[in-house]
């Protein structure tokens, strides 16, 4: 019986993934890069503003990695923690390494430090953009316990892989906040069940939303990231073209705001009721067809 | 400022700009050339589908008119908060139009973002803030929450974070702390179009805003911080 992915620490979770002994991580604790905002509010700080990036070796091959730590602030990017993502992707762009792997777990903009929260998040969506445009492939890892949310759930579409385990989440905004703003009868942030088939690990891989589904498993999460480690999507005009029509069409299938359920039901999935009690591999031959060319583009 | 009003002071009455629901769209002659505009209004909630209305007039504007400017026009309350969205995959469909605002500028064309009224996180960060450089008027508001609502979620004192954002751009809403973090290069006040014009003259797509927080005070330590990563 393996550990649970989700249960680890962010460094924990990295040692994981990548090839034994083979992180070398850039601005460590030791070197105490800390968010210059979060004193003057009486909050404590971490020695690495919640984030760990470096360089390291997956199948042999040469890496850049990152992983949020969720235990620090929910994983929300500040100026520091973006900064940090952004120098890496920008050193990527400059190394050339034979990927970029994220380990995501973030509720987006850490609002202790709003708008150099925001600014920061979207700099790291386009550091992201050019290392991918450059043909480096980049992948995201969600199988944190806090999810995958606000600016960074946009960050990690914007990447040309997405795996995810089938507890984990992967969205914009977190049911308590929908909730707030139109009532349990919108989204009831309680009910367990309805969030996990609206926004988690099997609901995306069923709708093509993410690319690899797997158990909350270290070493599952290392074997996808290993058989992704050379996809690289291309961003052209027909790609996107591709994905307008596709995103548009899923959405032309649930113009009544239909539950999940029945949203796979339409979408060709088989037995979908059954869906909620089945485990990852069971769910994984179930994703129709047209959906896995959703998330895979022309490929 | 209205969008009418915006379109009036930019282009005279050289446009064909049209609000469909929250969606604006159209064509624009400024100093003699075609602008392809693109935008929300009304304070939209950028839903799945507005979210790839946006997307599809910029890839029509990619196949039709190759190297065409494009003016992104910001007026967004944020995303849309519905259980709907979040099951038809929003994060995506906004990344969806991050991502065809981002082939727009690889094949040469030039995007300005214009912040004319109201700009919030989520609807933000896909539009005006995937710009070249994004700009906006003096008197728009941009933020990611308001103070009080801030104050409830961080459960830090209202009145701390009050008196913090009198002298840190980072805690409080507005244009100018935006100017100052880098995150807006410039404000059009008066003359609109000699801000379009400038801007449309700037043709330097990288991404300078940690650089120009830093110059301008309002972001210390995120450009120190990349340049240590490259050099770590």
């Amino acid at each position: 019986m393996n550990a649970s992915f989700a249960e680890l620490a962010a460094r924990e979770r990295l040692a994981a993934v990548v090839d034994a002994g083979s992180f070398h991580e850039w601005l460590p604790p030791s070197e105490r890069v800390m968010s210059p905002h979060l004193a003057q509010l009486g909050v404590p700080a971490a020695f690495d503003d919640g984030v760990a990036i470096g360089r390291a070796r997956l199948a042999g091959q040469a890496i850049f990695v990152a992983a949020q730590e969720g235990e620090f602030m929910g994983g929300g990017v500040g100026e520091v923690h973006g900064a940090k993502l952004v120098g890496l992707l920008r050193r990527a762009l400059r190394d050339r390494p034979a990927a970029v792997v994220l380990l995501a777990e973030s509720g987006g903009v850490r609002l202790h430090e709003a708008n150099a929260g925001l600014i920061a998040v979207s700099e790291v969506m386009r550091a992201l953009l050019d290392v991918r445009a450059a043909g480096i492939p980049t992948l995201i890892l969600i199988g944190g316990a806090n999810g995958c949310f606000g600016g960074m759930g946009i960050v990690a579409r914007c990447a040309d892989t997405v795996v995810m385990s089938d507890i984990a989440r992967h969205a914009m905004s977190g049911p308590e906040v929908i909730e707030s703003a139109h009532g349990a009868g919108e989204f009831d942030s309680r009910d367990r069940a309805l969030v996990w088939r609206t926004t988690g690990g099997k609901h995306r891989w069923l709708t093509g939303d993410c690319d690899a589904l797997v158990e909350d498993d270290p070493h599952a999460f290392r074997a996808a990231a290993i058989a992704a480690l050379a996809v690289h999507r291309p961003m052209t005009l027909a790609d996107l073209q591709q994905e307008s029509a596709l995103l548009q069409g899923r959405a032309d299938v649930d113009g009544d705001n239909a539950d999940a359920v029945e949203l796979w039901s339409r979408l060709g999935v088989a037995d979908a009721h059954g869906v909620p009690d089945l485990d990852a591999d069971e769910v994984r031959v179930r994703r129709p067809a047209a959906m896995a060319l959703l998330a895979n583009g022309a490929a | 400022m209205d969008w009418p009003t915006v379109a009036t002071r930019l282009f005279g009455d050289a446009h064909a700009i049209v609000a469909d629901g929250d969606f604006l769209g159209g064509t624009a002659t400024f100093d003699g050339a075609p602008v392809a505009i693109v935008g929300t209004t009304n304070h939209a909630a950028v839903g799945v589908e507005l979210a790839l209305r946006q997307a599809r007039a910029i890839l029509a504007t990619i196949v039709d008119h190759p190297g065409r400017p494009l003016l992104l026009l910001v007026d967004t309350q944020g995303q849309k908060l519905r259980r709907r969205d979040e099951l038809l995959g929003i994060h995506r469909a906004m990344a969806h139009l991050a991502c065809c605002i981002d082939l727009a500028r690889r094949q040469g064309h030039p995007v300005v973002g214009l912040v004319y009224d109201q700009a919030l996180s989520g609807g933000f960060i896909t539009s005006g803030l995937m710009a070249d450089a994004c700009h906006a008027l003096p008197e728009a508001e941009i933020r990611v929450m308001r103070v009080p609502a801030m104050a409830r979620v961080t459960k830090l004192p209202e009145e701390l974070l009050e008196s913090l954002s009198l002298t840190n751009p980072v805690f409080a809403p507005g244009v100018a702390n935006y100017v100052a973090m880098g995150g807006v290069r410039s404000l059009w006040d008066g003359d609109l179009a000699a801000g379009l014009r400038a801007a449309l003259a700037d043709r330097d797509s990288a991404d300078r805003r940690a650089e120009e927080g830093a110059q301008r005070g309002g972001r210390r330590v995120a450009a120190d911080v990349i340049r240590r990563v490259l050099e770590a």
